[in-house]
């Protein structure tokens, strides 16, 4: 969808800041609600890509005003009450009026084995590539309102296949359905030119990954 | 322990050793904790669990990970070519991160090619060798810059990178995730491979920085 989460190229956020000094959370909520996700995600009731989309429907004034943490807090609240693991009355509420129907929690011993299992997007399936290394490609111009993974600054634009991934589940369909629908996935390279104008430099580049389902011959 | 003064006391990364306890909560802090107490009641989380999960983080992932990878990649030239040739798979060779591992892209910076990865829809990044992403790379300013302005961020964050020098910057826009390799320091050719391990920054890893020896290791 095409909204303020899509904010490559954009003017006007000022310098980049590194920060003296750093802690992996800053503040104690955080980290809680960092966890917060992992531990909710245990029940498998949403993917990775859903969980995107979820925060991509912020509404983009809240968007801009919130941190990192807050987005990640909204989206979780949203994927949470959509999933009906919990309703927005109790969300509202913060009074629980019946358990939810699952059988089991994270439990601590089982944090290390989780973090090392993540669900991996790789799939093991013989789908054809429809494209070959030093291909010339176009990008898909699409509008969609759903979930995607294909910019808006590199939409009906001309790259080169750079390098084949090999078959992954596409982001877009396993948002909006959990359907993998497996493809190819491959890394396109853009000339900065082609990107932004002329007065790009000549010699740089960007590189995306992108799926079969965004491109075709150009 | 599900006394929540108690668990607070476990955590130290507070500003001004401000504890969330003492001082009355609003905001975020205040949402997240409703939140945590609906989901226990739910019978969907468990305390502890979320306690581990930010330990884990807090101590056992980060960049000395991907420091240990790029060293290794400096004195081992096979080494180098596997990693370069599928990153996921040398990766792995590392037993403490073994299964940690995402599937992974390595960059190799050269004296005329200087890499940078951002994701501009979110803020993808390889949790297994890096960690938890500093907030600079989380932040608007960065992602919305970094395809645009490579040389401009850089020089941000006190990087110059000279004209005849290509920038190549790598947008994570799906489940693969990216380590530059940066370029081993001149000076360091009798280091051990701990030693070279100890001189790899994060930022290096990222791409916005370049390496030098400290004076006092001179």
């Amino acid at each position: 969808m095409n909204s303020i989460h899509d904010i490559g190229g954009m003017h006007g956020f000022g310098p980049v800041i590194a920060e003296e000094s750093e802690h992996v959370f800053n503040e104690y909520w955080q980290g809680r609600v960092f966890a917060l996700r992992m531990a909710c995600t245990f029940h498998e009731e949403w993917n990775a890509d859903m969980g995107r989309y979820a925060r991509e429907r912020m509404p983009p004034a809240q968007f801009l005003s919130a941190s990192y943490y807050e987005r990640a807090l909204f989206a979780l609240e949203t994927l949470l009450v959509e999933s009906t693991l919990i309703s927005s009355d109790e969300l509202n509420s913060g009074h629980a009026t019946a358990k939810a129907p699952v059988t089991s929690t994270l439990q601590p011993s089982a944090v290390a084995a989780i973090v090392r299992s993540r669900r991996k997007a790789r799939i093991d399936a013989d789908v054809p590539a429809s494209f070959k290394i030093g291909d010339r490609v176009l990008t898909s111009n699409a509008q969609p309102i759903g979930h995607t993974r294909l910019p808006r600054y590199a939409r009906g634009r001309r790259g080169t296949i750079d390098r084949d991934h090999g078959v992954f589940a596409f982001a877009d369909t396993n948002a909006m359905k959990r359907d993998r629908k497996p493809q190819h996935l491959y890394s396109v390279r853009f000339t900065a030119s082609e990107l932004w104008g002329p007065d790009a430099p000549a010699s740089d580049s960007v590189y995306l990954d992108l799926w079969d389902d965004y491109l075709e011959r150009a | 322990m599900t006394d929540p003064d108690d668990r607070d006391h476990h955590h130290h990364h507070h500003h001004d050793g401000e504890t969330p306890h003492n001082t009355p909560l609003s905001g975020p802090a205040l949402r997240v904790k409703a939140l945590e107490s609906l989901l226990v009641d739910k019978g969907l989380i468990d305390t502890k669990t979320l306690d581990e999960i930010v330990d884990t983080y807090e101590t056992r992932v980060g960049p000395k990970n991907g420091a240990r990878i790029v060293a290794r990649s400096w004195v081992d030239p096979e080494f180098r070519k596997r990693l370069l040739d599928n990153a996921t798979s040398a990766i792995a060779e590392f037993g403490y991160i073994e299964s940690w591992a995402e599937d992974m892209v390595a960059l190799e910076n050269t004296p005329k090619i200087r890499n940078m990865v951002v994701c501009t829809l979110c803020s993808c990044y390889p949790w297994p060798v890096l960690g938890l992403p500093p907030a600079w790379y989380k932040s608007d300013a960065y992602r919305a810059r970094a395809v645009l302005d490579p040389r401009g961020v850089l020089k941000d964050l006190g990087e110059t990178v000279p004209t005849d020098v290509e920038v190549r910057v790598w947008d994570s826009t799906a489940e693969l995730r990216y380590l530059v390799i940066p370029e081993r320091p001149a000076g360091t050719e009798t280091w051990t491979e701990e030693q070279l391990a100890s001189l790899v920054t994060r930022d290096s890893m990222i791409g916005v920085a370049g390496l030098t020896i400290p004076d006092a290791q001179k």
